[in-house]
């Protein structure tokens, strides 16, 4: 069944595309990210007062050229009400990075090996909750026939096939805040084992609404000391920590095999060079002691990868703000790092745009490529007093440039489920 | 134009994203104003809730132009 494994091909990075609270258009997010700016302010989706946790990091409303969101300027009026607000911000994302990797198939046969795998952890939580708002007053009937196909989480893969004509693997993960990293994991290997050529591949989601931020709050798992200082209530590490802040946005990244993309002389951003896995059988939203899920899940990409730890430079952190799972991080990658942790730099850029949630691992994707190509740590804001020593220096306040081969980027899950992936330099 | 077309006309051009130029009387909605059958349901809801009209499915299924609406609003309307 798989004798393409016998002959492993190698996955590039080609395009890149992301819609953050940063702003919206990889160039502008990162320059803002290492400029060491926040994206969290005061929730402005929906009326938040009723609520312990009022703050949240959005897409920023605006024109395009200000590198701020205006779906009319990306997606015709007429298709938007088909589309709930986390396929709307992944056709963002999407057109960015297709049209940043040039690969626009006309051929039957080229856009039959191009696929789509964009995931979402919750997808259309605010059309969910609108419809059953009219549904509980009575008005089922006045229901759109488009409610349905606008929250379905795989209809953000649909929904870009269909603009570009992309007849390959059309598929979309679902595992909670773990979904960006096996979304990019799963593509890879679909490249890797030969059902594609080319990937779209990522996550997207907006859950910044009534029942998305009431349903965190009573899970407690939400900031709800910084109202009144929004840019400082994503803190991953600090002492003062109190929970992660709700973020939003997509990010996708198109993935190529690498002779492809050599052969029609594309631009490589890095190369996709482990992917691994890990399930804790423990709890539904607690991390297990040690965090010997995470462990398990960098160990299993580091032998993917065939690296050691010594090889690795640059370590993008889940590091979500949590008190629990912060630190429990920590030690798992200390432990699966040893005394190589002492020339690590790891950091969390949750502390600038919150928890995308599904979204969260395809963003710290395209960081970790960007970390790489550009030899520079991006850093880890409000760290100012860790709650845990380390050996390993978690970039505090300001970005760093470093001498970086490799990086990691890890993504863990309600239920949990653990992904890890290796990026190298472009080839 | 009387002012039942003229709406009719308005939420066709909103709901479908058309130029106003195409929204002629015997305009069908799926074949020349490119909607599918989803598009086609929304619109007549649409219709309901700007005439505060009710249209049942099967009726609904029989309005296919633009006309067919008008028509039948105005009869709704007349009774």
């Amino acid at each position: 069944m798989f004798d393409s494994l016998t002959t492993p091909r190698r996955v590039v990075v080609t395009g890149m595309g992301i819609a953050s609270p940063l702003g919206v258009g990889v160039a502008h997010v990162w320059q803002r990210m290492l400029a060491g700016e926040s994206g969290i302010g005061p929730i402005r989706l929906f009326d938040a007062k009723d609520l312990p946790a009022q703050i949240a990091g959005e897409v920023p409303t605006g024109p395009k050229a200000e590198g701020k969101l205006d779906f009319a300027e990306w997606i015709p009026v007429k298709d938007q009400k088909k589309m709930d607000r986390f396929i709307m911000l992944a056709m963002v994302a999407a057109t960015e990075a297709v049209e940043d990797s040039g690969w626009t198939p006309e051929s039957e046969e080229d856009r039959a090996r191009t696929g789509v795998m964009i995931g979402s952890g919750i997808g259309g939580l605010p059309a969910i909750s609108e419809n059953a708002q009219l549904v509980a007053s009575g008005k089922a009937r006045r229901l759109s026939p488009f409610f349905i196909p606008s929250a379905l989480i795989n209809l953000a893969s649909g929904h870009v096939s269909i603009k570009y004509g992309f007849k390959g693997p059309n598929h979309a993960v679902v595992t909670a805040c773990a979904t960006g990293v096996h979304a990019l994991g799963d593509a890879a290997r679909l490249i890797a084992l030969g059902d594609a050529e080319v990937m779209v591949a990522g996550g997207t989601e907006a859950a910044i609404c009534d029942i998305g931020m009431a349903g965190f709050c009573a899970a407690r798992a939400l900031s709800t000391g910084f109202n009144d200082r929004p840019t400082e209530g994503s803190r991953p590490w600090d002492a003062g920590r109190d929970g992660f802040v709700m973020g939003e946005g997509a990010g996708v990244l198109v993935l190529e095999e690498y002779e492809h993309a050599k052969k029609r002389g594309a631009k490589i951003y890095a190369e996709v060079l482990g992917y691994g896995m890990s399930g804790d059988a423990y709890h539904i939203t607690a991390p297990a002691e040690g965090h010997d899920g995470a462990y398990r899940a960098m160990k299993a990409a580091l032998k993917d990868a065939g690296v050691t730890p010594e090889q690795i430079q640059y370590v993008n952190a889940h590091g979500t703000s949590t008190p629990l799972g912060d630190d429990l991080e920590l030690e798992a990658v200390e432990r699966m790092f040893g005394d190589a942790g002492k020339q690590l730099a790891m950091s969390s850029t949750k502390s600038a745009i919150g928890h995308l949630l599904g979204a969260a691992g395809a963003v710290e994707g395209i960081f970790s490529v960007l970390a790489l190509r550009d030899q520079v740590a991006p850093p880890t804001l409000n760290l100012h007093e860790p709650s845990r020593q380390s050996i390993i220096d978690r970039v505090a306040l300001e970005a760093q440039p470093r001498k970086i081969e490799v990086a990691l980027s890890n993504s863990f899950g309600f239920g949990g489920t653990n992904a890890s992936i290796l990026f190298r330099k472009a080839p | 134009m009387s002012d039942t077309a003229e709406k009719v006309k308005k939420i066709v051009v909103e709901h479908l994203g058309v130029e106003e130029a195409k929204v002629t009387d015997t305009a069908s909605f799926i074949d020349d104003l490119g909607a599918d059958s989803l598009d086609t349901v929304e619109l007549v809801m649409a219709f309901e809730e700007a005439f505060g009209v009710e249209i049942p499915d099967d009726a609904a299924e029989k309005i296919t132009t633009v006309k067919d609406a008008i028509d039948y609003i105005e009869a709704q309307k007349a009774a």
